[in-house]
């Protein structure tokens, strides 16, 4: 019953990844891309989640707050370099 | 693990792979940056959040104890992920991404106007 549930969940999530390599790929703007690598990061986390469920074990709990850590400062540093060139910026008056 | 609480821990995970299509559907679908962004930030929060919280249901039935780890992964997750949103539709907006063709209305521009003649 679970398994079936499982497998489904999985199934759509990776099809929906699919999705979002597609606007990695053809995305206008460097801005979309940066935003479907953000939510492909997240759909890892759900599939991390989903795995440890199927094999009952809680190892990859570590696996998904780094995910989740590595993300958010991923998408953080790309968004302050595509808004300003640079990623720590030294001069804090614009 | 009885059958009812297999349901409901199903039932969650569904809910959020469904969400998750839901947020495939909006990425590829709308037309404009600011509107991805929409879809990207808050269906696909949303969705890994009933993941983890059937995975969460799961764990504390089967062993009995709540993980901690978990619970702080969920939180993260809540909070971090409408300030990448912000962040990148900021980022698009001062880069220069032009707006879609429906666009009504821009507030940002007009306020940044404002503030220009009031400089003047």
């Amino acid at each position: 019953m679970l398994d079936i549930f499982l497998n489904v969940s999985l199934l759509l999530i990776s099809a929906s990844t699919i999705g979002f390599v597609y606007r990695v790929v053809k995305g206008p703007s460097t801005a979309d891309r940066a935003m479907a690598l953000d939510a492909i990061g997240i759909n890892i986390i759900a599939i991390t989640a989903i795995i440890s469920i199927i094999f009952r074990t809680q190892a990859f709990f570590e696996v998904i707050l780094l995910l989740g850590i590595i993300a958010f400062v991923g998408t953080v540093a790309f968004s302050k370099f595509l808004e300003k060139g640079e990623v720590i910026e030294y001069e804090r008056d614009q | 693990m009885n059958v009812i609480s297999e349901i409901v821990v199903g039932a969650l995970v569904l809910i959020g792979a469904l969400l998750t299509v839901v947020t495939m559907i909006g990425l590829i679908r709308l037309p404009d940056t600011y509107t991805r962004s929409h879809a990207a930030s808050k269906s696909a929060t949303l969705g890994v959040l009933f993941i983890l919280v059937g995975c969460l249901l799961y764990f504390w039935i089967d062993t009995g104890h709540i993980s901690a780890r978990l619970i702080l992964a969920i939180v993260f997750v809540f909070i971090t992920s409408p300030i990448a949103g912000h962040l990148l539709g900021r980022a698009a907006y001062y880069s220069g991404v032009p707006l879609s063709d429906k666009t009504v209305r821009d507030d940002l521009k007009t306020k940044q106007q404002k503030k220009l003649t009031h400089h003047e």
